[in-house]
């Protein structure tokens, strides 16, 4: 596996990461967290998006490479 | 005696020398942390009483290392890309970034460390700090081994760029790869620890 290959391993299991860490605090927000979790929470979505457009747009960058 | 394969792929394999070497080094590492991640999962399931990570821990500081480390991953690819596109100045940069990133996690850490220290908390404390201190110390050393290579690769080792730039790539390549799988261990003590 190449560098490209398992960089888009890591930017997919980062993006599970900050969605499943967006789901922790919006949670903790709503058991009668404060209003911090809430954004913190909603960052951390769109954090999650970004890392699935970058994983994206990298892919598209480096089709020339090889995946092994 | 010139030895075979160290720039170009072996035609049965399709990898060079050291990219085969660095996934049989990670394989070992995988069965390392492995070990301590079952280790982790044993100790919790059965005992009585388990505190939550984020009560003892400092989440708000775990998060800002987890962004440093992602950022640090995103940097050391771009560092061998700007190589492949023979653009060294660029690879000096970010490798630069890269090597300054781990520095931040680990003085970061070392606050995280200083805090627990100062309110008595210690690996003897509980079995939570024990294995919490094993792992993330384990993981800090193998920053601290990564920031050796990637700083020998951004001084004194980048001479090879000039005599064998394909074998240099490669060698930026496998340091890549390590570098991604430490920051990969951190994706999964993230969450296990601070957060369930």
């Amino acid at each position: 596996m190449s560098l490209k290959a398992f960089h888009i391993v890591f930017i997919g299991t980062s993006a599970l990461l900050a969605s499943g860490f967006a789901v922790w605090l919006i949670n903790g927000f709503a058991a009668g967290g404060n209003a911090l979790q809430l954004l913190a929470g909603i960052s951390s979505a769109i954090a999650a998006s970004g890392l699935v457009v970058y994983g994206i747009r990298f892919m598209r960058k480096l089709k020339h490479v090889s995946m092994l | 005696m010139n030895i075979p394969y160290t720039s170009t792929a072996r035609p049965d394999t399709g990898l060079y020398n050291a990219k085969l070497g660095i996934w049989l080094f990670l394989a070992s590492e995988v069965m390392l942390f492995g070990a301590l991640f079952s280790t982790y999962i044993l100790l919790r399931v059965n005992a009585v009483s388990w505190p939550h990570g984020y009560e003892i821990l400092n989440v708000p500081l775990a998060t800002l290392n987890t962004v440093v480390l992602i950022s640090s991953s995103v940097t050391m690819v771009m560092a061998w890309a700007s190589l492949m596109m023979k653009k060294f100045d660029k690879y000096k940069m970010y490798m630069g970034l890269t090597i300054l990133l781990a520095l931040v996690f680990l003085v970061v850490k070392y606050f995280e460390y200083s805090a627990k220290f100062e309110h008595h908390l210690y690996p003897s404390t509980n079995t939570f700090l024990a294995i919490y201190f094993t792992v993330t110390a384990l993981h800090g050393l193998h920053i601290i081994g990564g920031v050796i290579v990637n700083a020998y690769l951004w001084g004194p080792g980048s001479k090879m760029w000039k005599t064998d730039p394909q074998r240099f790539t490669n060698r930026v390549e496998v340091a890549g790869l390590y570098w991604h799988f430490v920051d990969l261990v951190w994706i999964f003590l993230f969450p296990v620890l601070y957060l369930l």
